[in-house]
């Protein structure tokens, strides 16, 4: 297992390069480079900022040697100075927002998994029912209304009108006079319409997916045998379909980091959470250069890590994955 | 079989689809607008009336009007063009990347695919919404730089898909055979495998259309979608947003309009898929 995990991340670094490529693209895109464009656009580039700004990005120099300098720079994490006032490093301000925007997207996987999954099963097991079709409407719901709509919709019902769940940010101001079960309770309360909303939203995925695997899963000899010997169906199931259907899942959690992270963007942005997504929303309207394409690099590296999670996750779970043990 | 009764029979099959066939009636009703926008509202969308700022919906504006006064019910037919526009170019400018990726992939093998689809996995590490608001972000939020923003960060999924066709398609009898007769590489590739990968690039296509509508309303809400005055339906709801306590009508119909559009694209395109492969019902 040791060896598979390495070996799973070594096949990583090429796609490291290739992440570092794009953003240095993406940078290397504007009219008139890095510099053109910061100064044209953003109000606050001074003359003194300019200088600073070609000291950076090293702009007298040709365009490998500026890309083999942007590699090592990201390989220290370092990604310049922010352009807002404060004028910190990007890293420190990104750094601090990460466990927010971790923990309530890690929070919105399990939620969807817990919910999805057994949706897809009901579903497969009952095809073409009543529930099934209600499940499908309901889920492809939550894919196509807007999210920022019907945030606003159940922020008005229940903020405003019914006044039962606070619309902004994480905690209460009294938060911190609070004993620690009011404390618990407090945060918990910030966090269930983003929660929901981050839920219903990526139900289709996992549920359509669980179903399909499901219906597949339904029609192998295995799970005839295991009716055929007299084995009730909820053991069929349960035991025998269910736990071949959900291994590929594991792989679809991983492969969901990247809309979840994204989607953080719009979520933090009207919930006033102080996340990565409202840092990029912040950095993006202010067109802090230097904070935009360290989130834009820190997303993808996280997403890389996501992926790797899931296969060696998956590897785990699955004993027939070769994980280098037997050769 | 011949291929016009394959064709026959799947649309038979698509038919019998409830769910599909509403989702279907709604897209067409929402092209129809979209098509012939000065027959369901006489106003001009962009025509500003600051005597009738906020006014709920009466006979002379069916849907209200908007926060410069101007008729909500224009806005969202002349929007109508605008969103589904966007859908639509964005997800041809990903297909045609992701075929042409896919085809070379496929068809070349070898170093080229491990190469090409290398790549794909890079683009796959990015958050969409994260790689979208960055590029806007450098080169401004005009219509088309959003529907080529969308586009070149869309097509990863059909690359693949078009892989997978092209990789069992071009062992199989029929693809000797025209290469026998003497058939070219680029003519091998296009009028051989490319006709038979597009039922599965249909679906897809489907639901990336569905998918380039809501990150277009998603980036208006943030302020850098497509830009007013040129209404759509993102940016008409985000007018509305600002107003949802005084003028609930401003943010209930462009809503609406992109969930029930969304919607179809989504329930039209399972019923493609059950419908093409009658093995894969209710994957």
């Amino acid at each position: 297992m040791y060896r598979y995990i390495v070996r799973r991340v070594l096949i990583s670094v090429p796609l490291l390069i290739g992440i570092s490529l794009i953003t240095f693209g993406v940078i290397n895109m504007a009219p008139g480079g890095p510099i053109g464009i910061s100064s044209d656009l953003n109000p606050k580039a001074t003359a003194e900022y300019r200088e600073r700004l070609k000291a950076y990005y090293g702009l007298d120099r040709p365009i490998y040697v500026r890309y083999g300098q942007w590699l090592g720079r990201m390989a220290v994490l370092d990604f310049g100075d922010s352009f807002s006032p404060d004028g910190r490093k990007v890293w420190d301000k990104i750094r601090e927002r990460i466990p927010v925007t971790l923990s309530i997207n890690l929070l919105s996987m399990a939620t969807i998994f817990l919910i999805a999954v057994p949706i897809g099963i009901y579903s497969a097991v009952r095809k073409g029912s009543l529930f099934d079709r209600i499940a499908t409407v309901t889920v492809f719901t939550g894919f196509a209304v807007p999210t920022f709509w019907l945030a606003l919709l159940l922020m008005i019902l229940f903020g405003v009108h019914l006044g039962w769940l606070p619309i902004s940010g994480l905690v209460s101001l009294e938060h911190d006079s609070l004993p620690l079960a009011g404390r618990v309770a407090d945060r918990a309360k910030h966090l269930v319409l983003p929660i929901f909303l981050a839920g219903f939203g990526g139900l289709a995925g996992i549920s359509r997916y669980m179903r399909s695997n499901m219906l597949e899963v339904i029609r192998q000899d295995y799970v005839a045998t295991a009716r055929a010997k007299g084995l009730p169906e909820r053991k069929v199931v349960f035991r025998h379909a269910m736990r071949n259907a959900l291994l590929p899942v594991i792989t679809i959690l991983g492969l969901s980091v990247p809309d979840l992270l994204g989607g953080s963007v719009i979520f933090e942005t009207i919930f006033a959470i102080p996340g990565m997504g409202q840092l990029f929303y912040q950095g993006v309207m202010s067109r802090d250069y230097p904070l935009i394409m360290g989130i834009l690099t820190i997303g993808a590296f996280l997403t890389l890590l996501g992926n790797i999670l899931a296969d060696v996750g998956y590897a785990l779970a699955d004993p027939r994955i070769n994980t280098g043990r037997t050769g | 079989m011949t291929a016009h009764s394959i064709f026959r029979e799947t649309l038979r099959r698509l038919a019998r689809n409830p769910l599909a066939m509403a989702g279907g009636a709604v897209i067409l009703f929402f092209f129809v607008l979209a098509l012939f926008p000065s027959v369901f509202s006489g106003h001009d969308p962009n025509r500003i009336d600051i005597l009738k700022i906020l006014a709920s919906p009466s006979e002379s504006h069916p849907l209200g009007t908007d926060d410069l006064g101007r008729d909500v019910l224009a806005r969202m037919v002349h929007g109508a063009r605008i969103s589904l526009s966007v859908g639509f170019v964005a997800e041809s400018i990903a297909i045609g990347i992701g075929l042409v990726i896919g085809l070379l992939a496929g068809y070349y093998g070898g170093r080229v695919d491990s190469v090409l689809m290398r790549f794909v996995d890079i683009m796959l590490c990015f958050p969409t919404f994260f790689l979208i608001l960055a590029v806007i972000a450098f080169i401004g939020p005009s219509i088309w730089n959003i529907m080529f923003i969308i586009g070149v960060t869309g097509w990863m999924g059909v690359a693949r898909l078009v892989r997978a066709e092209t990789l069992s398609l071009k062992e199989r009898d029929f693809i000797s055979a025209a290469r026998a007769q003497g058939a070219g590489t680029g003519r091998i590739m296009f009028r051989h495998i490319l006709p038979n990968t597009l039922a599965p690039i249909l679906v897809a296509a489907t639901l990336g259309v569905a998918g380039a509508i809501l990150v277009e309303s998603g980036l208006s809400f943030l302020g850098i979608g497509v830009q007013p005055p040129t209404p759509s339906w993102g940016n008409i709801l985000t007018a509305g947003k600002d107003n949802i306590e005084f003028a609930w009508w401003l943010s209930l119909y462009p809503g609406l309009a992109i969930f029930l559009t969304v919607l179809g694209y989504n329930l039209l395109g399972e019923g493609i898929r059950d419908a093409v492969d009658p093995r894969l019902k209710g994957r």
